[in-house]
């Protein structure tokens, strides 16, 4: 937390203090503007560490928060929208990674352990199961019983 | 002088921890006792050692002694004393020295409260915990030390970054540290047993309260970072899936599944060598926040220890601990032998249930985190991993974890009976989505999800409150008889319904702020009004003013509800003169649960100014939730019988079951 509060500082020291979003840049139309504000979410500040262009104070990030809404305004669809932008920056700039060779792994750890883990408790559930459900004695148990009862 | 004594006296620390990390050990395998108590001194004598080192470095910043480079780089003489204090791990070499202080702090605990512990056992945790020790302190000496001199000294310092120059930097840092470091101690236990190659529900009776403690720690640690980048960032945002966030984060949920799995084997001698895994993987997941913290990898932009040879230390002591301890699992964990049984649907089920999507989010968390670093490392693409990926993988596995929260304490250990705990929470379930509707009609609007989601955090919470309903066996006693019930049940009891419920609150206040919480950014001039959260704000002028090491432009707001004022708040914009730093101090003012949160940004040409205003309803639910788990984990370690300590490892009795009382955990 300390240096995310640090990282903050050193880019408020990269660009001027201001806020993200200046009230110049939001759109009349709520809806576009809603839309504009979660497209926004989605992409990185490219010169930034780990934000989003919504929460930048970046000139990039204003330059990227105002073509989302050129784009939109323009009627583009929010796929539309971040096939362009991701044309023009690269898969770098999306937040969300799309599923491709590359992220195939980062998707697919949560859902193979997922799906492994359960099979594993599964398995081991059944075993113990079966473990625990066997009420006739083994040949080996029986000889040992008989032992003690002996004695 | 003194500051040399300091600097020697680490050195000396050096020399016992070494001699802690090898002759008791050598004592456990001899069956040597004098070499066994050495252990119990040595650790006492090495948190002495650190101690008046760290008191020391305190000594120096609270005097402003600049000749030490470290004070230079991080005081100010004209810094507040509370700022002095704190600044002493506001920086790299400080924070590894409290790092260190607080791991021999855990050691020298064992070390005094350990004493019903079998004299092997006893060596051996505290030698894993002096290789530990040891490793830190030869990192602090040879690449950052803290004792480094200025010839000639200066006469005055850079000031610490302004950022940290608040009561966050007080609390927020050694709360963590506490919990992190804390886990050290379930791994050293670990690391002992596999190496005695025996372990035994004993064994998690000693290491639960370890676990309970730093895992309170940790939580509480948490939440106030949270809670720091919250007011101080002056964006509005609680949590941003950061990479250093993370690294804390993954330990603490790691940590949260060994608390669960400790449970199981402490009460029915199953999941051992599970337990085990954990107990090291906890702890590898602190040392790799550690190193991911320290060593600068993340980004080339870090203020901190952007020294390579720093990152290529911790890498070393991440790989000799962690590879070491997979390699002596994997070594000896088949001499463990597994223990009881049980059904699917049981307590230990559930809890098994709990450990595997713990584990699963502990993972994904890592893989997010790391997969950009390593993609970049193998291939050369930059991709990026950011909240909106942990928002939904993460999201996605809370939801059957949160659904199956409520049903794990009514199920009875070994066999459960599933309809009959069903038949017990429909009350609460009902009772949850019957809150939820109504908060949901009340604020208005609002996705569907938002009522669902909400249900869930009223479902953990309900759920929470029925365990003790049942345990106390109201539906089948007199009230007054129930009463007694409960006031006699094992304050562990309490503990867990308590955490369970402060999570459903956490979760609570997450689904409200990520549902409801509405952004106004508006340009406002003097005299100007605006509405937010069903408040008025006027906007009644800037003023300029100065504080002891900064001048601050601020904005005083009045705000009014109905026509009537009922609260004003001053959000300002700072400059902090040592280091030309600008910060922003948002005014937040509290209704209830809930905040209004109001940050300045800039000053137009036409006289205004931007200001941007949150709502942010029933937001501290958030951080008071992890605060009540915390609570909940205190309650715990109160519980008389890990206070009473554990049991002897031999001839433990079998408790005569209690008709209808249920075995607490």
């Amino acid at each position: 937390m300390i240096r995310r509060l640090v990282l903050a500082l050193l880019l408020s020291l990269a660009a001027l203090p201001a806020l993200a979003v200046n009230p110049d840049e939001i759109l009349s139309d709520p809806k576009l503007e809603d839309r504009a504000k979660n497209l926004s979410l989605q992409l990185r500040c490219m010169v930034c560490q780990n934000q989003s262009i919504e929460d930048s104070n970046a000139e990039l990030a204003r330059d990227l928060r105002l073509l989302v809404r050129e784009r939109i305004t323009d009627g583009d669809s929010d796929a539309q929208v971040i096939a362009y932008v991701v044309s023009r920056y690269g898969e770098f700039v999306l937040l969300k990674p799309r599923l491709s060779a590359k992220t195939v792994f980062l998707w697919g750890t949560p859902i193979v352990l997922f799906v492994a883990g359960t099979t594993v408790m599964f398995i081991n559930g059944r075993r113990r199961g079966r473990k625990s459900a066997g009420e006739k004695l083994t040949a080996d148990e029986q000889a040992r019983i008989n032992r003690i009862l002996g004695e | 002088m003194i500051i040399e004594l300091g600097h020697y006296a680490l050195v000396l620390a050096l020399a016992v921890s070494l001699v802690v990390a090898i002759l008791p050990l050598i004592g456990a395998r001899r069956g040597d006792l004098a070499l066994m108590e050495l252990a119990t001194r040595g650790s006492v004598a090495l948190f002495g050692l650190v101690t008046f080192s760290f008191g020391v470095l305190t000594w120096a910043y609270v005097v402003s002694d600049f000749s030490l480079k470290n004070v230079w780089e991080n005081s100010h003489s004209a810094m507040p004393l509370i700022y002095r204090w704190t600044g002493v791990w506001g920086n790299h070499e400080g924070s590894m020295l409290l790092w260190l202080l607080i791991l021999v702090f855990f050691s020298a605990m064992v070390a005094l409260f350990g004493r019903n512990l079998p004299p092997t056992l006893k060596a051996n945790v505290l030698g894993v915990q002096a290789w530990i020790s040891s490793a830190f302190l030869l990192f602090i000496l040879l690449t950052s030390n803290p004792f480094t001199r200025l010839n000639p000294a200066p006469a005055e310092g850079q000031d610490l970054n302004p950022v940290l120059q608040d009561m966050g930097l007080a609390i927020h840092p050694p709360l963590l540290y506490l919990g992190y470091v804390g886990f050290s101690v379930c791994f050293s236990f670990a690391i002992a047993a596999l190496m005695e190659g025996r372990i035994d529900a004993a064994w998690a009776r000693w290491v639960r309260p370890w676990t309970l403690a730093a895992w309170m720690f940790l939580t509480a640690g948490i939440a106030m970072g949270s809670y720091w980048a919250y007011y101080e960032l002056g964006w509005g945002g609680w949590w941003f899936w950061d990479p250093v966030e993370n690294a804390s984060f993954m330990p603490w949920l790691a940590g949260t599944a060994l608390l669960h799995s400790a449970l199981v084997m402490e009460k029915r001698e199953a999941l051992k060598i599970w337990t085990v895994l954990l107990a090291i993987m906890t702890f590898s997941l602190s040392l790799l926040g550690t190193f991911l913290v320290r060593s600068g990898v993340l980004t080339s932009v870090h203020a901190f220890a952007t020294d390579p040879t720093r990152g290529i230390f911790i890498l070393a002591i991440l790989s000799v601990f962690i590879g070491g301890a997979f390699a002596l699992f994997a070594w000896r964990a088949p001499l463990l032998t597994a223990g009881g049984l049980f059904a699917p649907i049981s307590r230990e089920g559930a809890l098994v249930l709990n450990n595997l999507i713990l584990t699963v989010a502990t993972a994904t968390v890592l893989t997010g985190t790391l997969y950009p670093l390593v993609l970049e490392t193998l291939t050369g693409d930059k991709i990026s991993v950011g909240a909106p990926f942990f928002n939904l993988t993460f999201g996605l596995l809370m939801i059957p974890l949160i659904a199956a929260v409520p049903f794990g304490p009514m199920l009875a250990w070994k066999r459960g009976d599933l309809l009959g705990a069903f038949q017990r929470l429909y009350v609460a379930a009902g009772l949850a989505l019957l809150a939820a509707l109504t908060l949901y009609y009340a604020e208005h609007g609002g996705p569907v999800l938002a009522v669902l989601g909400m249900a869930a955090g009223f479902f953990v919470i309900f759920g929470a409150v029925a365990d003790l309903f049942y345990r106390a066996a109201f539906n089948k006693v007199s009230v007054g008889t129930g009463w007694r019930r409960l006031k006699g049940l094992p304050r562990s009891a309490f503990g867990g319904a308590l955490a369970h419920a402060g999570f459903g609150v956490t979760v609570l206040g997450v689904v409200a702020v990520t549902t409801f919480a509405t952004e106004k950014v508006v340009e406002m001039k003097q005299g100007m009004t605006t509405e937010a959260g069903g408040y008025s704000l006027t906007f009644d002028g800037m003023q300029a003013g100065a504080g002891p090491n900064y001048t601050e432009d601020r904005g005083h707001f009045s705000i009014s509800r109905g026509g009537v004022r009922v609260a004003d708040t001053w959000s300002s914009k700072r400059l902090y003169t040592a280091r030309r730093q600008p910060t922003t101090e948002a005014g937040i003012v509290t209704f209830g649960l809930s905040q209004l949160y109001v940050s300045l940004g800039d000053a137009m040409d036409s006289g205004g100014i931007v200001v941007r205003i949150w709502w942010k309803p029933t937001i501290l639910c958030i951080w008071f939730g992890a605060v009540i788990m915390a609570i909940g984990g205190l309650v715990s370690l109160s519980d008389r019988r890990l206070r009473v300590g554990a049991p002897k490892r031999k001839a433990r009795p079998v408790a005569a079951p209690v008709p209808g009382l249920e075995a607490a955990e």
